[in-house]
């Protein structure tokens, strides 16, 4: 048992970390929000000639490989800036989709391009009046030669606006469940932005009609299923992963700042209930740090992971949004000013939280796992 | 991040769990009726459990497995504190009698011994713990020094080659039924008060030392106060640095966060939650399909692998040599916790019935539940309570000035 990091992960946590430090800071969050732009172009490039982009995807496709647990870190350092880019749609989610599909021309055409950072691809899965879930999917997908046509409306479609491609989940009469990769140039699709509290820019993305020829489909039926199913635990560790980052973030900066604030003639960290903040906020990290590593290792293992995927999700997403808070309250006024950050890991932390599945839902998985 | 027990590990976890499943008596983790993480020392009910439990600790201690972490030449097994983490985890999850190991004298003493005893001292205890023979309370609270322990009054004065106690202890738990106090006194009344203080080995016999009983919220005698009137031990039972004892101190109350976990106590009583809620029904519905239920379950579930992990982590932390003194704190804040919000969660799913005592033919789950209620009070209070642990968190972990 050893619960640090690897020495290759170190070097990657190091280099994400400084590069990110330096690339995206607070001030390129800000200009993406007033700004037209999906995410920056120029970062999402430096991104990919970093290797990025290949982490999780095979050497086959032109890839690096690397494990679950390697992702996790990756993500956690994104966590920390609060990376407004699509890295977690394309590569995390439909990098891993594509990778299991027996697709093989699929796989060819697609993945060496999300590799060098040239393809982005959003995840519709959600759709009016549902949570987050594999059930009630009502887009319908219906065999028309060798297309398939897709109708539906689907939401909180992250990216949207800069996909090439939409991964879309459907129901086939009497088949179950499909996954296609649906081109965003083709006739039919329309989308509406969902402004959100954290400035992801999420669409409503609606098909009418769409023709999806058939060597774009990545899975039917019971194919679908299970990859799906192995979908929500990767999806469920990485969203950890990522509030990992943002929730550490809010611990290093509080703790300086009750280092530095002084009032009543002292530093606040002085003070016993800003330090029990800290402790609360330090148990907490490492809860999640502990909690989300084990899930990684399990899903890098090819172990069964639902059940600590779950937990650590169920966990860390009330975690986030309790650190963030103690952030704010740490550093009083201040942080309730736009100027100031701790309000960008609010947001992010609790957009998180309900990305993928809420506590609630995970709880409910977790029920399921320990023979409820 | 790797969480795979190596082979000799997991070999000697099977090895445990075998020894555990054919050597205690079918059916013996329905008899322990205390509640995970807790200070109150529930004895057995009946006479019986207490002849399982002696004749239980001579097998492990013919094994070798009361001190299985100590050093080979005394008494020990040598094994890695990996190991000791999986050893206690089975013993507690299988509420197995665990004699001395898990106990202040081989979990605290023992170690303590080993790292600041002189020779002789070791030489004297050292074998005596290792085969079980003889026990330890523990002299740090005073009427007024709980959580300020620095403050302890209790003092001893040297004289010829000796040592005169006078002073007060108290909330000593289990004390009269131990052979010695590992105490801590005040040798110099004009340092400053953290700098004047040193351990020593009190023996129960010691003319001048007197106890009282003091009877728990369970309706136990686990408590005492501990009186010294001139009391006169050898100068050299005194262990470690003089004026030193304070920081000594601290290093003992890192083995005592870790040792007193029981972390499979944990599981084991989870598991019995669950066959309940699966079995029992409330108004025509099995309460495992009331969703407030499993969600509040689930969560549990969450804590306790929480509890696991941060277990673990310090036992991994030792084996690397390095002190997990913050990280200590860290997994008593949040397994002490987790006792009292399983009690809770048990308690609001069982309804009226959790109110019950084992008087009651109601009563659920042996009416652990009742009983749990009450004794993880005493999870967040004793061995440093959760604020003291948050002080050290938030000073030692994280640097943040000392008030």
């Amino acid at each position: 048992m050893n619960l640090d990091l690897n020495t290759e992960q170190t070097l990657l946590k190091n280099s994400a970390k400084s590069f990110l430090k330096e690339e995206c800071p607070s001030s390129l969050i800000r200009e993406v929000r007033e700004s037209d732009q999906a995410f920056p172009q120029k970062l999402w490039k430096d991104m990919a000639d970093m290797g990025w982009m290949g982490l999780g995807i095979d050497e086959k496709y032109e890839g690096i490989g690397g494990s679950a647990s390697d992702v996790a870190v990756l993500m956690e350092a994104m966590g920390e800036v609060s990376l407004p880019a699509p890295f977690f749609t394309t590569v995390v989610v439909s990098g891993t989709t594509i990778q299991q599909s027996s697709n093989e021309e699929i796989k060819t055409k697609l993945l060496p391009l999300i590799v060098a950072g040239q393809l982005i691809s959003s995840f519709a899965l959600i759709e009016p009046n549902n949570e987050y879930g594999l059930t009630h999917i009502r887009t319908t997908a219906t065999a028309d030669g060798s297309n398939w046509i897709f109708s539906g409306t689907k939401l909180f479609v992250e990216y949207a606006k800069g996909a090439h491609y939409f991964l879309t989940v459907a129901s086939v009469e009497g088949s179950g469940l499909i996954i296609a990769m649906i081109d965003a140039t083709t006739d039919g699709i329309e989308l509406k932005s969902m402004p959100t509290l954290d400035y992801s820019k999420q669409c409503e993305v609606v098909f009418n009609a769409v023709k999806v020829p058939a060597e774009n489909i990545l899975a039917v039926g019971e194919d679908a299923e299970l990859i799906l199913k192995h979908l929500e635990d990767i999806c469920a560790v990485a969203k950890c992963s990522e509030m990992m980052g943002a929730i550490q973030s809010v611990l290093d900066v509080s703790v300086e700042y009750a280092k530095d604030r002084t009032q009543f003639g002292q530093p606040i960290g002085g003070f016993q209930a800003i330090q029990h903040h800290c402790a609360n906020m330090a148990v907490d990290v490492d809860s999640a740090r502990y909690l989300t590593g084990l899930a990684a290792w399990k899903l890098s293992q090819g172990m069964p992971a639902t059940k600590e995927a779950s937990m650590a999700k169920a966990f860390v997403s009330k975690a986030a949004v309790r650190i963030s808070k103690l952030g704010h309250q740490i550093h009083g006024a201040i942080s309730f000013c736009d100027e100031h950050d701790m309000h960008l890991y609010l947001r992010r932390s609790q957009s998180a939280s309900m990305a993928f599945g809420s506590s609630e839902y995970h709880l409910e998985k977790v029920a399921r796992q320990i023979g409820l | 991040m790797d969480f795979k027990f190596s082979e000799k590990e997991q070999a000697f976890h099977d090895e445990l769990t075998d020894f555990l499943t054919t050597e205690l008596p079918q059916g013996w983790a329905d008899h322990p009726v205390h509640w995970p993480h807790d200070y109150a020392q529930s004895p057995y009910r009946d006479a019986k459990d207490v002849e399982v439990n002696e004749s239980f600790v001579k097998k492990i201690a013919a094994k070798g497995w009361l001190t299985i972490s100590w050093p080979k030449e005394y008494g020990g097994q040598g094994f890695s504190n990996m190991e000791q983490a999986i050893y206690d985890e089975r013993m507690s999850y299988h509420r197995a009698p665990a004699g001395s190991s898990g106990s202040i004298g081989a979990g605290i003493v023992g170690p303590m011994l080993l790292r600041i005893g002189t020779k002789e001292q070791q030489a004297e205890f050292i074998p005596k713990i290792a085969r079980g023979e003889i026990s330890f309370w523990l002299g740090y609270s005073e009427p007024n020094a709980g959580s300020d322990l620095g403050a302890v009054r209790t003092t001893a004065v040297e004289e010829g080659d000796e040592l005169i106690l006078n002073g007060q202890k108290c909330w000593s738990s289990g004390a009269h039924k131990a052979d010695y106090s590992w105490m801590i006194v005040r040798t110099d009344p004009d340092a400053r008060k953290h700098q004047g203080c040193s351990f020593v080995i009190v023996d129960n016999k010691t003319p001048g030392l007197e106890m009282q009983p003091v009877i728990n919220i369970l309706g136990d005698h686990s408590f005492n106060e501990v009186f010294m009137t001139d009391a006169r031990i050898p100068k050299n039972n005194l262990v470690g640095e003089k004026n030193k004892g304070f920081y000594h101190l601290m290093q003992a109350l890192d083995f005592e966060r870790i040792t007193l976990v029981g972390i499979g106590g944990f599981k084991r009583m989870f598991e019995e939650i669950i066959d309940y809620v699966k079995t029992n029904k409330r108004n025509g519905k099995l309460l495992s399909e009331i969703p407030s239920v499993r969600h509040s379950l689930a969560e549990i579930a969450t804590k306790i692998e929480i509890g696991y992990l941060l277990f673990w982590r310090t036992a991994e932390m030792l084996d690397r040599g390095e002190d997990p003194n913050v990280e200590s704190s860290s997994l008593k804040v949040a397994t002490t916790e987790l006792a009292r919000d399983m009690a809770e969660v048990a308690m609001e799913i069982l309804g009226p019935y959790g109110q019950l005592t084992e008087l009651s033919e109601w009563s659920p789950i042996r009416a652990l539940v009742s009983r749990g209620f009450l004794e993880s009070i005493s999870a967040t209070i004793g061995a440093g309570t959760s604020e003291i642990q948050r002080n050290i968190i938030a000073q030692r972990g994280l640097g943040l000035p000392r008030v």
